[in-house]
């Protein structure tokens, strides 16, 4: 079986797989819709203030979310032995992973963009900056996911792996949240997200060529 | 004349000893520059003409500052040592150094409120520097939180390198990220970078003071991986005669 081929086969499986457990793809999107609904309540309804901190707490809940689902991201393999059939396979491992975030993100990951303008809606952000937003979260969740999965493969079967995943994770999240949030801030404000979006878009680019190879080493580390 | 092995102290038995020969030294080191440092710093240096006494603290605080980025760059590299050639004293070495990279980016945190509530009238500023140091600081207790939760002491010191040279990766990232976001968002109201014309005494003060940190650092983190050796080898022969001679303190 050829590397792409296995790719392929393994997004299919893993997306087939969360077809079947339906439930556990809409936790992560109710969650992040309940988290953004929050804030009003806590701030205070004034249009004003929640078009001001809309971009930020969106993010902030899209960032929470991701972290929340990558409990899911290899624990179903590592507890029924596939992970190390993985490890064992021919193809390199680094692909592998790639092709689990890669289903993870389209089940985890996509649904956050497409509810995302509803809840931007609710803050009242205008017409372009729903666009951004958008935009901003789809260069930016896979980011999330990347870099979640070096966090999911270290803390891999460790007692308190959920509380400890975020405590490794969410600092090196701050980037991406910079520049999504300041992405939609910028359109709002008339500057231009241009330049936020290239920059998610590098981070992108190179937590795609690094993170697969150190989730890898993660997983071999923890499986050994 | 026999060859010199620059791997001879390599190995945690021979390390020992040397660690434990060396940690005196380094510790007198240190407490002889902070007293001269403090000398310079309390009574030497002159008041200075805007901030009046307050600016002293920086005698503890940039030292403190430099250290805490200074001593993560170290541990990643004792890490990676310990990654690719596997040598377990490298792994101990970034083990030890942890919690006082911890301490010393906490240290410069508190004194830098310390400093900003009588200068800028406010204990904290959302400052791209300040806000780099708290993310180094929640790097540094990711790390000793991952090595604490993995009881194999080998699979703590392989996850832990993995998350180091992570975040050695990304402390650039965020260092430009969080300055970047910092001014294309609101003006600088506050600039932390001090006028260049410093007095000379004051900068002789503060490079002591930094000298009396690095000595300390270096003392406690050889008195830690002291501890962290005998903790790990406990079973190893050269231990158990230490034990038996009585020379383990």
């Amino acid at each position: 079986m050829g590397s792409l081929d296995a790719f392929r086969a393994l997004v299919r499986r893993d997306l087939l797989l969360a077809l079947r457990r339906r439930a556990d793809v809409l936790t992560t999107l109710v969650f992040f819709v309940i988290v953004v609904s929050l804030f009003p309540l806590g701030v205070g309804p004034e249009m004003e203030t929640l078009r001001q901190i809309a971009p930020g707490v969106v993010w902030v809940a899209a960032l929470l979310a991701s972290m929340l689902a990558l409990g899911r991201l290899f624990s179903a393999d590592y507890a029924d032995g596939t992970l190390e059939q993985m490890l064992l396979a021919p193809q390199p491992l680094g692909l592998l992973v790639a092709a689990k975030v890669a289903a993870h993100w389209l089940v985890s990951g996509l649904p956050l963009v497409f509810i995302a303008p509803v809840l931007g809606l609710q803050y009242d952000l205008p017409w372009d900056a729903l666009g951004v937003l958008m935009a901003s979260l789809l260069v930016g969740t896979p980011v999330l996911g990347l870099i979640g999965a070096v966090g999911a493969a270290l803390t891999l079967g460790l007692r308190g792996g959920g509380v400890l995943v975020s405590l490794l994770v969410l600092p090196l999240y701050i980037p991406v949240l910079i520049f999504g949030a300041g992405a939609v801030d910028a359109a709002a404000a008339g500057t231009g997200a241009a330049a936020h979006l290239s920059l998610l878009g590098a981070f992108l680019v190179v937590s795609l060529f690094f993170a697969p190879w150190a989730a890898a080493l993660g997983l071999r580390i923890s499986l050994e | 004349m026999p060859k010199l092995n620059w791997f001879y102290f390599a190995a945690p038995n021979t390390f020992y000893p040397l660690a434990g020969k060396m940690v005196p030294w380094f510790a007198v080191a240190a407490a002889v520059f902070a007293a001269i440092g403090l000398y310079i710093g309390f009574f030497v240096a002159p008041t200075d003409f805007q901030q009046g006494e307050g600016y002293r603290i920086i005698f503890v605080h940039v030292p403190a500052a430099w250290m805490s980025m200074f001593l993560y760059v170290v541990m990643a590299f004792w890490a990676a040592v310990g990654l690719a050639f596997n040598t377990r004293l490298s792994s101990m070495m970034a083990q030890a150094i942890a919690p006082t990279g911890a301490l010393m980016t906490f240290l410069a945190l508190w004194t830098g409120s310390l400093w900003g509530k009588p200068m800028w009238g406010t204990w904290w500023v959302w400052d791209a520097r300040l806000t780099s140091e708290l993310i180094l600081l929640f790097l540094y207790i990711g790390f000793m939180a991952l090595q604490a939760s993995i009881d194999d002491p080998r699979r703590a010191d392989r996850a832990g390198a993995v998350l180091a040279i992570v975040g050695v990766i990304n402390v650039p990232i965020i260092y430009f990220s969080v300055q970047w976001w910092n001014t294309l968002h609101q003006g600088a109201s506050v600039s932390l970078t001090r006028s260049p014309s410093m007095a000379t005494t004051m900068l002789w003060g503060m490079l002591v003071m930094a000298l009396a940190a690095w000595m300390y650092s270096i003392a406690v983190v050889l008195v830690r991986v002291r501890a962290i050796i005998l903790e790990r080898e406990r079973n190893a022969d050269w231990v158990r005669d230490l034990k038996a001679k009585g020379a383990t303190k």
